[in-house]
């Protein structure tokens, strides 16, 4: 037997063989209830951090992988959005009623599905929505009057129900009609109340980069 | 659905006006039902005329409109009403033009949904003379 043994091995045991398992079983135990003591402390103190500490435990490759998937979703929306913008014919297939120069038929904050095929010829009655040269704002008002040649070219006054007299105020200076080449469309549909969002983003900045900060933070870090 | 129109005209100088008085009776249904369902918010119903002058292949100007809310008639009785818009013409085509169509149309706007654009059945055509009127009786 060697001189060196120490006096804490089991008898019996050589030092060259490999320890017995009995010492590592309690070593184990130990260590976890110390884990998750620690792990709940912590917690508490800062919640805020477990959140973080999920972004940091994803790897780049999933990292990469929810770019990629909100990127999809990006272009799938304006996918959609090009396909409305062929399917109607118009450049805008969608806008908001943005004045109250249409009640009580359509009110500030309505949203108008417009189309624009050549094959409808514009007639008195309908609802165009068209743009003064120079203005980027569209406005919303029923045609009044139309002077139509046998070759097609066309010219026509426009009014709001709610106003008292016709568009000419509104048009260019020295501009009496309007032309085929000032519609963005023609109303088909609508629906009320829900451009209020539009509306609102517009008038405050600050909503709409809260609101596309938040679309984008829930993406990034949704898990599936 | 009916329309009697009567007219009383005096084109002017430069740029034909035409004056018309006109009497509207009118039953607006949908089918045999009433056109003011659950979807209905209101009806514009405007009277237009059509016709057509050597400068333009066809001319349609509104001359008179109304909105009928949920809850009103959708019955019209009127009697003697002079057009709400001046009747202009894009140059001289009303002196002697034999054939001005009235026609009575009506846009129904629902809560939400489609907006779809009724012409009545029933319309008048009448000419109009081949003098300018030099006073004004109007």
């Amino acid at each position: 037997m060697p001189l060196w043994s120490a006096a804490g091995d089991p008898p019996g045991w050589q030092r060259d063989e490999p320890a017995p398992p009995r010492a590592r079983k309690r070593k184990r135990g130990r260590k976890r209830k110390r884990g998750r003591k620690r792990r709940g402390t912590r917690a508490a103190a800062m919640p805020w951090l477990d959140f973080l500490d999920d972004v940091r435990r994803m790897n780049k490759r999933q990292l990469y992988y929810q770019v990629l998937n909100f990127g999809m979703i990006v272009s799938s929306a304006l996918m959609i959005w090009k396909g409305l913008m062929v399917v109607t014919g118009s450049e805008s297939p969608i806008v908001v009623v943005l004045s109250g120069s249409m009640e009580p038929a359509f009110h500030r904050g309505d949203l108008l599905f417009l189309t624009n095929r050549i094959e409808d010829p514009i007639r008195v009655g309908e609802i165009v929505v068209f743009r003064i040269e120079g203005r980027e704002i569209p406005i919303v008002h029923r045609v009044l009057k139309i002077h139509e040649k046998q070759n097609g070219d066309i010219k026509f006054l426009t009014k709001g129900d709610n106003n008292a007299v016709d568009d000419r105020g509104l048009y260019k200076r020295g501009q009496h009609w309007l032309e085929k080449k000032d519609v963005v469309g023609r109303a088909r549909g609508f629906v009320p109340y829900i451009g209020i969002v539009t509306i609102l983003m517009n008038d405050y900045p600050k909503f709409k980069y809260a609101v596309l900060f938040l679309l984008g933070l829930f993406v990034l870090v949704h898990r599936e | 659905l009916r329309k009697n129109v009567e007219d009383f005209t005096g084109p002017r100088e430069r740029s034909d006006l035409g004056f018309v008085t006109f009497d509207i009776t009118a039953d607006i249904l949908n089918g045999k039902k009433c056109i003011f369902d659950w979807n209905v918010k209101q009806l514009f119903v405007y009277l237009s005329v059509e016709y057509s002058t050597k400068n333009n292949a066809l001319n349609q100007v509104v001359l008179w409109d109304k909105v009928i809310l949920r809850g009103d008639n959708p019955r019209l009785y009127l009697k003697d009403m002079k057009s709400k818009y001046l009747f202009f013409d894009d140059g001289n085509g009303l002196k002697g033009n034999k054939n001005i169509t009235f026609t009575l149309s009506w846009n129904v706007v629902p809560n939400a949904g489609i907006l779809p654009l009724v012409t009545g059945s029933g319309h008048v055509s009448v000419p109009f003379p081949d003098t300018y009127e030099t006073t004004k009786s109007y």
